[in-house]
């Protein structure tokens, strides 16, 4: 392991995903799977893929997130 | 079974799996010892061979365009699972909305949303047409840029002007957007064996190294596939707003 | 040391794996499955990876440089933007499930059957 940046930011992410299964209120998941986006993102970076890295930021702490509170949305207007 | 006996069995499943894993890892190269042949090829022969100077853009669109051609039809066809899901559901409640549409208001969007917003909205469509664009010269390509682009739309939606989102997108112009852009993959591919060479074989004037329109088909192919996830993303975003904000939009103003 | 970034996408498959066993709500279950998806990303592109050498991309550096390998990354980068649309339609899904039978929790909607 040469470098100090990505032992970091490899600890980073496994905390990261952790962190994600371990939220179980969806809404807050929302929030937690954004992060864990960004992180990978820059994992990806520093692992010279910046196409992938793009990617990753797009949807993971875009879209993803945005899906998650459409779906509770939809489920909870009905429940009402 | 309860709960402890599910987890129990995960752990012994886990397990077993966790060392057929640590085996498999003893036969990888160590980490930063890259030692196979085709990324070296790839790498070397990209700029000479076609013109290109992203490496994995030509592997995706030129190298490897049948297999990216499958992936796009996946997206293709989750998009369309999630219009048949969602629209099968709409149209059961339509006739219920109307009933407690009475006595709810939406909380007006704030102005400090509605300004960075509204201001954002037109320069990330710049970046995302940006990013189709140059997907041969840096890193970006059809797959990115279309996400950022889908992104703009839903800054537009997050500013409150529902109303704009559902006229610059009506749910039918989305939709042959969509098409155009997944057939356009594969018509585009046919080009190479009216050429007379293989299927999707690279057979556009190539240009010259590091200009906006060289390296053949794959400008082409990239703007087909950012139109595909464009629209794709905007259709799934519409189709789960579609029965959120009808309430919305009845209310008495 | 060399070993560490397989061992942690060993990790995140063993977590999300986890939390989608032990789940008790679909769409939490679902955002599992993206841990899942995630280490199979970061164990491609460990394999990819070469020490001090550039991105693939030669718009500035000269052409022999030592770089990355290219195939992983457009493995990876495809599979990011098609697994959030596959995770889109498993929400649509889940959606339709709570519309049946008014429960996002996977131990009840076994009893609920009929």
């Amino acid at each position: 392991m040469r470098s100090a940046l990505q032992l970091v930011t490899l600890t980073l992410v496994a905390g990261g995903g952790l962190g994600v299964v371990l939220t179980r209120d969806p809404l807050r998941q929302a929030v937690v799977v954004s992060f864990f986006g960004m992180l990978l993102g820059i994992l990806f970076f520093v692992f010279q893929a910046p196409d992938v890295a793009l990617s990753e930021i797009v949807t993971g702490a875009v879209a993803a997130p945005l899906m998650i509170l459409l779906a509770l949305a939809k489920v909870r207007g009905g429940a009402e | 079974m309860s709960a402890r006996a599910r987890l129990v069995m995960f752990l012994a499943a886990a397990l077993s799996l966790g060392v057929l894993v640590l085996w498999a890892y003893g036969g990888l190269p160590d980490f930063g010892h890259y030692r196979g042949p085709y990324g070296d090829v790839l790498n070397a022969v990209s700029v000479p061979e076609r013109n290109i100077t992203d490496v994995v853009t030509a592997v995706n669109f030129d190298y490897r365009g049948f297999d990216t051609l499958g992936e796009e039809f996946i997206l293709f066809a989750a998009v369309i699972g999630v219009a048949i899901l969602l629209r099968a559901q709409r149209d059961e409640e339509q006739r219920e909305a109307s009933e407690f549409a009475f006595g709810r208001s939406a909380p007006r969007t704030s102005d400090a949303v509605r300004v960075v917003a509204l201001s954002l909205a037109g320069p990330t469509v710049v970046t995302g047409l940006y990013i189709v664009a140059h997907g041969h010269l840096t890193p970006g390509g059809g797959f990115q840029g279309g996400v950022v682009l889908a992104t703009a739309l839903l800054l537009v939606y997050l500013a409150g002007e529902y109303s704009f989102l559902r006229r610059a997108a009506p749910l039918s112009l989305v939709e042959v957007c969509e098409a155009i852009g997944g057939g356009g993959f594969a018509v585009i591919g046919l080009a190479g064996l009216i050429a007379g060479a293989a299927y999707m074989e690279n057979v556009l004037p190539l240009g010259q190294v590091g200009q906006l329109n060289s390296a053949g088909t794959v400008p082409l192919i990239n703007l087909a596939v950012g139109l595909e996830v464009a629209a794709g993303f905007v259709l799934i975003l519409v189709e789960f707003l579609e029965q959120t904000l009808m309430v919305r939009l009845k209310e008495p103003t | 040391m060399s070993l560490y970034p397989f061992i942690v996408a060993a990790w995140l498959l063993f977590v999300g794996l986890y939390g989608i066993v032990t789940s008790r709500n679909l769409i939490h279950l679902i955002v599992c499955m993206q841990v899942v998806q995630a280490s199979t990303y970061v164990l491609l592109l460990s394999i990819g990876y070469r020490h001090d050498a550039v991105a693939p991309v030669f718009a500035e550096v000269p052409v022999g440089t030592p770089a990355v390998d290219p195939v992983v990354q457009a493995l990876a980068l495809t599979d990011v933007v098609v697994g959030a649309t596959v995770s889109a339609l498993l929400f649509a899904m889940a959606v339709q499930v709570h519309k049946r039978s008014h429960t996002l929790d996977p131990a009840r909607l076994v009893e609920l059957r009929g």
